[in-house]
Parts: C-alpha cells; structure tokens; sequence
C-alpha cells in the first residue's frame, strides 16, 4: 500500500452544541482516528453568542468548550488525533486562547491551536440594504435596524488552510457543516479545491457525520417497527475516506444502535431540499444514484455521488432581534377536562388583554390533542383522559410576555376547577434569522496561530 | 380500505427555515412502486395545509427508493420564530407516515 492509498479515519465528536462526550471519547478511545470533528453551530447560535459576549454574559464561544476540552485533549495528544470544530461561534480567537490554555493547564507545552475568523459581515452587508433577504423575500432593509450578526458560511479551504499551519487544535466560527469534514480531507489528502468527484466525496462524508448519532440510530427508533439495539448506548460514527475518494462511514465494533441503509438513506436526505443540488461553498453536490452497502453490523460503503462547480456566492446568515415571546403551561384531568383546558385559555387570553397586554399573535395548544400536529378530525376525534395547555403569545416587549404566563400561573386559584401544575414558563427575547447572498469577494477569511 | 404509509416506509423531518423537508423511505420494492404512484404532492398538501403549507416541491430518489417532500411555510415561521411547542417540525414526520393511501390504482 502507497501513501496515497491509506485511508483518512474522521470521527465524530459532537453534532449539537451539548451533544454527549462520552461517545466522542469512545471513539477517540477504541478508534485510531485521525481526526476529530465537532460540530456545534446551530443557525441562531452565532447572534446568541454575539450578543451575550456584548453582555459579558458569556466568552462568545461554546459554552461547553471547556469541559470538552478538558476531556479531550489529554486523548488527542496521547493518540495523535487533531480537532476541528465550529465551538469558536462569535470569538474564534477566544476560543483557541482558551483550548491553548487547558492544554497548558494537561503539560501539553507545546500545543498548536489555530483560529479562522472573518465569517464575520455584519459590517460589509450594512452598507447593502437592498441585498434579498432569502425567507422572507424582502430587503435586508426591513431588518438592519434590528441586525444582531450577520456570519457567511465559509468553506472547506478555510479548514484545510488552518491544519497547514500544524495546529492540533482548529477552532471555526461560521464554516458549513460539512466543510468542516471535507477540509480535513483536503488537507490530509492533499487533493486540488477543484477536484469534483473528490469534493463530493468529502461533502458526502461531512454531511452524513455532521449530525453525529443521527446516522448511527438517533432519530429513528419506531418500536416494534424499526428497533434501535441498546439505544441508550448510542455510539458516534466514523468515516473512513480514501486518496481516491472512496467512503466508508463506521462505528465502533460491536457497540450499541445501528448503521445500515435504513439510517443512513434518513440521514442523507436530512435537510436536503433537490438531492441532485445541495449548495455547499464548496460545491454543488448530488445524490442522485446515491446507495449503501452493509459490510459488517459496523460498517457501511457510501457510493453513487457526484458534484458540481460551487456557486459564485456565499450564504450569510443574519440574526435579527424579532420581539419576545411568553408561555404558560396548566393541565386538567377527568371529566370535562377539555372543556375546562378550554375555558382557562379564553380567560387567559381575556384578562391578557384587560390587564394591557400586547401581542400579535396568541397560540393555544392542547398537548395531548392538537399541539403537535394541530387542529384536524383525527386529533379532536377522541377525547383524552387527561390534556395539558399551553399558551405562548409574540409580544413586543419582556413585560407583555411575561405578563402572559402570570395569568396562566394564577389559573390554579382564579381558572376552572383542577388545575395542575400551572406555570409561567417565562419571556425570551425572540432572534430570528434570516439569509443573504453575496459575492465571494466580501469576505476575507484569516486565519491566526496561538502556541507552540 | 387503504394502506397507510407507515406501513409502507419510514419518514424523517428536517427543517431550514420556514420550510419542512420530510423524506419518505419505502421498505421495498412494492412498496416503493406504491409510493411513487400514489404519495403525490396534492395527497400531501391535504395533510399539510392546515398546518399552514402552502407549497410542495416533491423529488424522487430511485437509489434509495426515496421520496423528498419540500414543504413551504409549514413551520409558523420556523424554529426562531414559531410559537409552537414543536419548533423544528421534528413531529412532522408522524403526519407523514399517518396519510392513508389506496392500496392498489
């Protein structure tokens, strides 16, 4: 075997902001990577972070940046695995500071981190008020004075830019989910940034990892129907890819949950909208003739993928602030509880509006009945023993939305008789986001080095 | 009486947005040939509407005996936004698998 035919081992070490650890420890533990990649940046988060590292409230990055590291950096050393992940969120920089701090604090002298900043735009795409704003088919304008952050999506050569440096350790803000995956593999392999069948490759890799457990029995279990082996012991998967291109994704052996075609065919289509054109900043890939073959309990072969050049833009996300909202929650139980769940939500609503509360839209669910899958013959055609409601109103201001659930609270004593359990569960200031496009050349990605 | 598509294929959601993506998975071949003639858009939309849908773009997968139902506006203005209990729509793949279809043309 060449050094070009040895295959590239990327494990998975988080696919949300609080995944589990233990599983990325797992594979670090029983897995001979070669790299690990966390992915934690859901679409709010970036305008969260943004603001409360304003606050002070938080260091801008993922708050569980720390623990993670803690536990993984003793392992990445000892094995020789490098991490790339997305925790940098709203401070990149910061983030990297503080991983380089925690390996100091492990005796790992001379650990490398490396941080990629510039996604940040809110500066650039201010002075573009006509830019369209891609959901709700209005100008940017309409939101600008509202704008909390604004965060291209950057691509794989960001991620492949910053291993060129030799860090151990590459902490991303904004970076596509799997551009994350696919920039360790144009790294370690070396392959050209415009090497199609190589870039859907590794985007089919980064998008089948990106969720971590979601392809490994997460998200699936139907009893009886489609049964996930020791669900809680759910493992996080593995992708072995090729100087060639070919993929493998993996588990560890004989651990717990499933990998076969049933959840991998979930997880390819998840959150894709035309299989034969997923825009990346890398590229345009499809699935069409898409396949799985099972090889082992263990371990799947991926193939039948194919790309396109990649888009002349890049996708920003921006977050704007969009009121607040207010809930509470009450149950009633036995004869007549519907009725009674009812009543309670019309005096809420009503007392709402004579004690001065505003709101623009109020939503009364029945958990039990209509909450899930809202008002149709099938929900309302039995009656349930037992319903718990929940009102949430869009308010303009902290004091409407609070005030909403106070008037749920007090159902206990001044609502229908037998009410259980009654809560205010509180106001939360509402970041909404939102996309743009725009032209490449807005954005100029750096990457700095700390350490070593 | 018909067939349920549960009994047919499995379903996830997904959502980005506004918009629901919800796959459909056939089980096998006669299933697959079932969906694909008879899980059209407007049988979808009927599930759908009132929940707010007011678009579906539908694509085919052969390979995977797939269908992908794209889903516009369905999700009360999604997970930033929605005052709903379920934000992301990750329920809505039940709604899914709940449609009843006719069991043969």
């Amino acid at each position: 075997m060449n050094s070009q035919d040895k295959r590239l081992r990327v494990g998975v070490g988080a696919g949300m902001a609080d995944d589990r650890i233990g599983p990325a420890l797992q594979l670090l533990q029983q897995c001979e990577l070669d790299y690990l990649v966390c992915e934690c940046l859901a679409e709010r988060t970036i305008a969260r972070e943004t603001l409360s590292r304003k606050t002070g409230a938080s260091k801008g990055f993922n708050p569980m940046l720390e623990e993670r590291m803690r536990s993984f950096l003793p392992l990445l050393r000892e094995k020789g695995v490098k991490l790339v992940s997305n925790m940098g969120a709203a401070n990149p920089l910061g983030a990297a500071q503080a991983a380089l701090e925690i390996g100091r604090a492990l005796a790992w002298q001379d650990l490398k981190c490396a941080a990629v900043v510039g996604d940040d735009v809110a500066e650039r795409v201010r002075r573009h008020p006509e830019l369209p704003l891609m959901d709700r088919q209005r100008p940017l304008e309409d939101i600008l004075p509202r704008l909390a952050s604004a965060n291209a999506y950057l691509g794989a050569d960001v991620v492949r830019d910053a291993l060129a440096t030799g860090a151990h350790v590459v902490m991303t803000g904004r970076v596509a989910d799997p551009s994350l995956f696919l920039g360790v593999a144009l790294h370690h392999h070396g392959w050209s940034y415009d090497d199609l069948p190589r870039l859907a490759a590794g985007t089919v890799m980064g998008h089948l990892l990106e969720c971590s457990a979601q392809i490994t029995g997460g998200y699936f279990a139907d009893p009886g129907k489609k049964d996930v082996p020791r669900l809680a012991d759910l493992p996080y998967p593995f992708a072995d890819i090729h100087h060639d291109g070919r993929l493998f994704i993996g588990k560890p052996d004989g651990s717990g949950g499933r990998l076969d075609r049933m959840t991998c065919s979930e997880q390819s289509l998840y959150e894709i909208h035309d299989p034969q054109a997923y825009i990346t900043p890398d590229c345009v890939l499809s699935l069409d003739g898409l396949n799985f073959e099972e090889l082992t309990p263990d371990r799947v072969a991926v193939r039948g993928f194919s790309a396109a050049a990649r888009t002349d833009t890049y996708k920003v996300v921006v977050g704007y602030f969009d009121g607040w909202i207010g809930s509470g929650e009450v149950a009633y139980a036995g004869i007549n509880a519907v009725a009674r769940a009812q009543l309670a939500a019309e005096t809420v609503k009503e007392r709402f509006r004579m004690d001065g509360g505003e709101a623009s839209e109020i939503q009364v669910d029945l958990i039990g009945m209509s909450s899930l899958h809202g008002n149709f013959p099938d929900t309302m055609s039995s009656v349930p023993y037992e319903v718990r409601l929940r009102v949430a109103a869009r308010c303009p201001d902290r004091k409407s939305a609070n005030l909403l659930g106070d008037h749920v609270r007090q159902l206990n004593m001044q609502g229908p008789y037998g009410a259980g359990g009654p809560v205010n569960l509180g106001a939360r200031e509402v970041i909404a986001v939102d996309a743009v496009l725009i032209p490449r050349d807005w954005v100029r990605p750096e990457i700095i080095t700390v350490g070593a | 009486m018909g067939i349920l598509v549960h009994e047919l294929a499995h379903a996830r959601a997904g959502d980005k947005g506004n918009t629901s993506n919800i796959s459909v998975i056939a089980y096998n071949d006669t299933a697959w040939n079932l969906l694909r003639r008879n899980l059209t858009s407007d049988r979808v939309m009927r599930a759908f509407a009132h929940l707010g849908a007011d678009a579906i773009r539908r694509y085919e997968v052969e390979s995977l005996r797939a269908l992908n139902f794209v889903i516009s506006n369905v999700l009360a203005g999604g997970v930033t936004r929605s005052l709903r209990l379920d934000p992301h729509g990750k329920a809505l793949s039940a709604l899914m698998l709940g449609i009843e279809l006719p069991d043969s043309d």
